[in-house]
């Protein structure tokens, strides 16, 4: 796991202050290099780091499975990268302003290639606190960057007043209330708050969202068409369980934009967790259950018209 | 320097690897071949080693594609240059493309292609450029035996280009994504790698469609037997080898395995006078194989930490075989 190379994915509105962030990671003082991968040249440009154009070409897979896109330049670009992978310890990639995050994420875990010698590391997507209540009106791009990302700037701040902000945030929480949240002016922020988050690793996904499991926060939140919806239970019963998240995300794949979940196995002394992207899961056994920690099992998806009352009842039937 | 030292220790195969000259490539071996009798090796890192010299045509950029045609080597770098480098080490700017990399190339008799994005390039060799915008990137290029005509992978399919004139590409179509494409050298096959682990032909005469399927994973390597009557691949636990003799090309046949091992085959080549394969396999070990009876011979045993065997040529005469890895081992084995 270690020494695949973490890569990191900027998405974010056009003039959010994606470039602005990209060209601070670039610039910093940190002692590292990055290969950056972007789709317009000229905005980003330092010397010491390789910058390669990208065309976002966005392959269906052959599998039947229609919400299984890769990108296809991304694949060609990463097996040209690491041919040379002394040169570079970290990739970004910059997507365009109306790009989904999920053909990108999704290249990370289908195409054998890239998974081998790389790791996706986080979604960290910008976006702009005056004009985000605007764009999530007309921009189905701009609530899917949101509802995909791990790491979320609030960027802009200086140019709204202290309710504007709160009424901005409810709105990024009602569509992904699980990302970190970061406010920002001019995209100024810690790097090792967007870098280095291994929000992939299954290890980290509690550390990520440390009231994952706490029942207090689960409230509803409501978006017209974009929901994250959440279920907390006791033990399941795996032999019931895993036929029914492998159907459910198979069949639902298209709507689920993200879905994460940890999981009291009756009679395992570990907790299962898994994360996915549409219909490609990832899933394993992990650390044991402490004595501390009480064992209960949640399941998380974030996507569009999910039905909340199916789910949960799908899931409690999963129940010990 | 020789691996012989151990041999006694892998009584299972007959041996070939006291006659494998072993240097260091120094970075990872993209591709490799002969230039009249003098070993050649292509790195990554832009350097190309001609015999015991070392040049580096696209200064300090690295290179992405390259291919041999007659004495040159041609390369195609992160710095958006295609370059022509002789034997003598100098070499030459064929063609620039500002600012991209350099996605793709094909050669043949002085003429060279090249990909950057959706853009293709022809050169003819007399130094005429022609282009072209696709629908889709080409990931990969290849001329046809005959006349002055190219072609092209893309999404959904394959294209043919004459470059010099002014028709659209014909279109051979499969739905998904091409990678990798050859030409048969009888030019009656042509047949690309996909992105799904399988490989498509097509029969140029009626654009008939053939389905190679059944791999584990990618294959990113082809070789014609020197009669063009087999395709050898990479991308399984062995070499598959599909026959072509026929005019239906391999359907409703099986094809050969060759060198079966718990390792991807990740490099072959064909012998260029018998039917015998290399075979080399992502744990650095290459074998020799014969067609006809799948008899095997260790040229060089596997090893880890050399990484995949990325690069396998043989010279003109077929007695040496040269090889690179991906961790930067080279050598040159010498028919006994």
């Amino acid at each position: 796991m270690s020494d695949k190379i973490p890569v990191t994915v900027l998405t974010g509105y056009l003039g959010a202050g994606k470039t602005t962030l990209l060209n601070r990671i670039l610039t910093e003082q940190h002692g590292k290099k990055y290969a950056v991968i972007v789709n317009e040249f000229g905005e980003v440009g330092i010397d010491n780091d390789l910058v390669v154009g990208a065309d976002e070409e966005v392959f269906e897979m052959n599998n039947g499975c229609i919400c299984c896109t890769v990108r296809g330049d991304l694949i060609r670009i990463i097996e040209g990268l690491m041919k040379r992978r002394g040169k570079f310890d970290a990739i970004i990639v910059e997507t365009t302003g109306l790009a989904d995050p999920a053909p990108v994420a999704q290249t990370f875990f289908v195409d054998e290639d890239v998974a081998a010698k790389s790791r996706l590391d986080a979604v960290v997507t910008v976006v702009d606190a005056k004009w985000l209540a605007e764009r999530l009106k007309d921009a189905p791009e701009a609530k899917n960057q949101i509802a995909f990302a791990d790491v979320i700037l609030v960027n802009k701040t200086d140019l709204v007043s202290p309710e504007a902000l709160a009424d901005v945030e409810k709105q990024i929480r009602a569509i992904n209330p699980y990302a970190k949240l970061h406010r920002t002016v001019k995209s100024e922020i810690d790097l090792d708050k967007v870098l280095g988050r291994n929000a992939f690793d299954l290890d980290r996904i509690l550390d990520l969202a440390p009231d994952f499991l706490d029942e207090s926060g689960a409230h509803h939140h409501h978006d017209d068409d974009m929901q994250s919806v959440s279920f907390t239970a006791g033990e399941v019963d795996p032999e019931k369980f895993m036929p029914w998240i492998n159907e459910f995300t198979q069949l639902e794949g298209p709507k689920i934009l993200r879905s994460k979940g940890i999981l009291a196995f009756k009679d395992e002394p570990r907790r299962f967790v898994f994360q996915g992207v549409h219909m490609i899961l990832d899933g394993d056994l992990q650390r044991p259950w402490r004595d501390d920690e009480k064992r209960q099992s949640k399941i998380v998806f974030i996507g569009r018209d999910l039905d909340r009352a199916a789910i949960k009842k799908a899931f409690e039937a999963c129940l010990v | 320097m020789s691996d012989a030292a151990n041999d006694s220790a892998a009584p299972d195969f007959t041996s070939l690897t006291e006659h494998v000259r072993s240097f260091a490539a120094e970075g990872h071996v993209l591709q490799a071949g002969f230039i009249k009798s003098e070993p050649v090796l292509v790195l990554a890192e832009g350097e190309i080693v001609i015999g015991e010299r070392r040049v580096a045509p696209h200064e300090d950029a690295g290179i992405l594609v390259a291919a041999f045609d007659g004495d040159c080597i041609i390369s195609g770098g992160d710095d958006g240059r295609v370059m022509r480098t002789l034997a003598s080490g100098e070499s030459e700017t064929l063609g620039h493309e500002k600012g991209k990399w350099i996605d793709a190339l094909a050669a043949k008799g002085g003429a060279v292609a090249w990909a950057t994005g959706k853009k293709v390039s022809a050169r003819d060799a007399k130094g005429v450029t022609k282009s072209i915008d696709m629908p889709s990137t080409p990931v990969g290029l290849c001329f046809l035996p005959k006349g002055y005509r190219l072609v092209m992978s893309q999404y959904g399919g394959a294209a043919l280009w004459f470059p010099n004139t002014d028709a659209a590409p014909e279109n051979l179509e499969w739905k998904g994504a091409h990678l990798d494409i050859t030409v048969s050298p009888d030019g009656r096959f042509i047949v690309t790698s996909m992105q799904e682990n399988a490989l498509h032909g097509w029969r140029l005469a009626d654009h008939k469609d053939m389905r190679m399927t059944g791999y584990p994973s990618k294959t990113r390597c082809f070789s014609w037997s020197h009669d063009g009557d087999w395709l050898a691949t990479s991308g399984a636990d062995a070499a598959i080898v599909w026959p072509f003799e026929d005019k239906d090309g391999p359907m409703g046949k099986a094809p050969k395995e060759l060198g079966v091992r718990s390792a991807k085959v990740s490099s072959v080549a064909f012998h260029p006078k018998a039917l015998v394969l290399a075979i080399g396999y992502d744990d650095s070990c290459i074998l020799m194989c014969r067609l006809t009876d799948a008899a095997e011979l260790l040229v060089r045993r596997a090893s880890r930490l050399e990484g995949k065997v990325t690069a396998l040529a043989w010279d003109k005469g077929g007695k040496h075989l040269l090889f690179g890895t991906e961790g930067g081992a080279a050598g040159v084995l010498t028919l006994p």
